[in-house]
């Protein structure tokens, strides 16, 4: 039996605290001339337990920000805690436990590995952390039934449509019941009906305390499912919408 | 993790069958090569085995290999036989002659002449007839491969039988083996069959036959010196190598241990010939194509897979885990490759077993094949590897 990895979660996070806190994050790819700025300064707070979008035009340094707060890219400059920890403080090794402990990731090209199986796909997350791969198959088996996938486990990803193979996505990301879920344009390559079911189901099972989830996206479909809206443009948050009544969440935007 | 990353290796069946055929042949190549030299280098130095146990081979110094016999004079054995420690030495004869049938076609043979007294460096095993045999008028024994195949007697000659005067044969009609009682003629001499002997396959493609030393020196062409070598036995008690020091500084001959003398032949043909260059080149061919295929096969593989390793370093796999996934993925395709090809190569060795093909797979040859594969697994995986760890897990973000 394998032995569980010991987890890098932190202290839990009351609800509509907040998650993530970003305070002058800057980014630039290349040097010298040839030098490209993704992000200029990006102050931001994520509440947990909401659903924040970040919109706005390509090249704009959304998919920049999310890999910077989901732990993929390191920041040049700036300060960024995520759930309380300062993910520039963390050597590789540990920040891929980090992201193994605390993330989920829905990518767009779903990235379902088709020589396995569904339910195998949906259990590398577990696998990672050092669960068994039969008891993580298990587990997915019962997951993916929660999402009405049931039967389909033993399939190839591949004979699945693309709604299904965005459910099974959904499944991995969510298996290991991550503090973070991190999106991208996770409706782009579905219709709007079952965009609105995908979103839907994303919302409901990861808005919840000390929880936060952020979606990049294009489909303006999608927007009124968001609890805030961060519109990026040219590397800046140049407008925030709160869904509610409420003012925005302390911390300022640009 | 490593169950999955078996599952990617077979997932990808076209990739996988191509390593695997890339690494099998790699490794048949250089197997069967290398199986085909040692069994050609071997037939170099087998007619010293099949000689039979003496402890030592005493010949012409400025001899190189055992098939380029420098004839001794006759008092060379005498000399031998008065060195201290000489407990028996028998002359032997080996030299190549001409054999005439009956159809009037011709055939070198490599005649070997034994001791006539005790018949010592006869063949290892007798078909038919018996060796005391040799001791009748004009008998010779022939090699049964031989019979069957260079010496052929025309069909209509029966076993035995003489030609009749003025009869004659057609060289291209219906040919059957010689056998025991034909009559053969070497070098314009008489020679009778009385037996057929099995020979192990030597370098010289000639049939060989065998008879007693003093019948061996008349057909041969007349010369002051046609003794080949003298077969020594040492006293019991008596170290080999001191006797051959003796010998070598009271005759000024050579004197060698039966496994010395196999070597310095063997030397002499790795030396002096451009048969291990050649089959050099075969094998470093078989190594190179290995990693030609199964290099570039294995390559891609890793390419293809690499958004999926991407997604598994963006999910919290460290960079060693993926290294190991890709080790292991290159270890099962290299241990089913070699799998693959030392198999192949043992069917063929099965198959080619008491056949004219050369062929010996000593244990050494897997080991070395192994080893090959195993370097064009790690040539192929360090590529591969170099590509993950240059992976940016952010790159999962980039749509392709």
């Amino acid at each position: 039996m394998a032995t569980a990895t010991p987890t890098t979660s932190g202290a839990p996070t009351p609800a509509h605290a907040t998650a993530i806190r970003l305070r002058g994050v800057t980014k630039t790819f290349g040097r010298g001339e040839s030098a490209v700025t993704a992000l200029r300064g990006i102050d931001l707070d994520i509440p947990a337990g909401e659903l924040t979008m970040l919109v706005g035009p390509s090249g704009c340094g959304k998919t920049t920000l999310i890999s910077i707060l989901a732990g993929l890219l390191s920041r040049d400059g700036g300060d960024l805690a995520v759930f309380g920890t300062d993910l520039a403080t963390l050597r590789r090794d540990r920040l891929a436990a980090w992201r193994r402990d605390n993330v989920g990731f829905i990518f767009q090209q779903f990235n379902l590995v088709p020589q396995l199986s569904v339910s195998e796909n949906v259990s590398v997350p577990l696998v990672l952390k050092g669960e068994s791969v039969g008891a993580a198959v298990r587990r997915a088996d019962e997951l993916l039934a929660t999402l009405g996938l049931e039967g389909r486990g033993k399939s190839s990803p591949l004979k699945l449509s693309g709604g299904q193979q965005q459910r099974v996505a959904i499944a991995r990301a969510l298996i290991h019941d991550p503090r973070l879920l991190v999106c991208d344009e996770p409706t782009s390559a579905l219709d709007a009906e079952l965009g609105r079911r995908v979103m839907e189901l994303i919302r409901g099972r990861s808005t919840r305390p000390d929880r936060a989830v952020v979606v990049v996206t294009h489909d303006d479909r999608i927007f009124h499912l968001a609890d805030t809206i961060a519109h990026v443009n040219d590397g800046r948050i140049d407008q925030l919408t709160r869904r509610t009544s409420e003012p925005p969440t302390a911390g300022s935007h640009r | 993790m490593w169950r999955f990353a078996i599952k990617m290796l077979f997932g990808d069946s076209a990739k996988f069958y191509g390593i695997l055929l890339g690494l099998g042949f790699a490794s048949l190549l250089i197997a069967q090569q290398a199986s085909i030299f040692v069994g050609l280098m071997s037939r170099t130095f087998a007619f010293i085995g099949e000689v039979g146990h003496v402890d030592l081979w005493v010949f012409d110094p400025t001899q190189s290999y055992v098939d380029e016999p420098k004839p001794l004079r006759a008092t060379a054995l005498e000399r031998v036989r008065g060195v201290t420690g000489v407990e028996w030495a028998a002359p032997l004869y080996k030299g190549l002659l001409v054999a005439t049938l009956p159809d009037g076609s011709r055939q070198v043979c490599d005649v070997i002449g034994i001791d006539d007294d005790t018949l010592a460096g006869g063949p290892a095993e007798i078909v038919a007839g018996s060796l005391a045999d040799l001791r009748q008028p004009d008998a010779v024994m022939v090699e049964v491969g031989s019979s069957q195949q260079q010496l052929r007697f025309p069909e209509a000659l029966p076993p035995g039988a003489v030609p009749a005067p003025g009869q004659s044969f057609d060289p291209k009609g219906p040919k059957r083996p010689v056998e025991v009682g034909d009559i053969i003629e070497l070098n314009e001499r008489r020679a009778r069959v009385v037996g057929l002997v099995k020979c192990a396959e030597t370098f010289v493609a000639a049939p060989t036959v065998y008879t007693v030393y003093s019948r061996a020196i008349t057909y041969a062409p007349p010369s002051r010196r046609v003794m080949s070598a003298v077969l020594v036995t040492a006293v019991e008690g008596q170290d080999p190598d001191a006797l051959a020091e003796r010998i070598r500084a009271e005759t000024g001959l050579a004197a060698l241990k039966p496994h010395d003398y196999s070597m310095r032949t063997l030397g002499y043909w790795m030396s002096e010939t451009g048969i291990p260059i050649n089959f050099g080149i075969a094998i470093a061919l078989g190594f190179f194509v290995g990693v030609a295929i199964a290099g570039q096969m294995f390559y891609n593989f890793t390419l293809d897979n690499l958004r999926y390793f991407g997604a598994f370093k963006a999910m919290g796999a460290s960079t060693w885990k993926l290294l190991g996934m890709v080790a292991l993925q290159a270890l099962v395709a290299g241990v089913l490759g070699l799998g693959l090809g030392l198999g192949a190569v043992s069917a063929f060795g099965l198959n080619a077993a008491g056949g004219k093909l050369a062929f010996k797979m000593l244990w050494q040859i897997p080991l070395i094949a192994a080893g090959a594969v195993l370097v064009i697994c790690i040539l192929a995986s360090v590529l591969s590897m170099w590509k993950v760890i240059r992976l940016d897990p952010a790159d999962v973000f980039k749509s392709s």
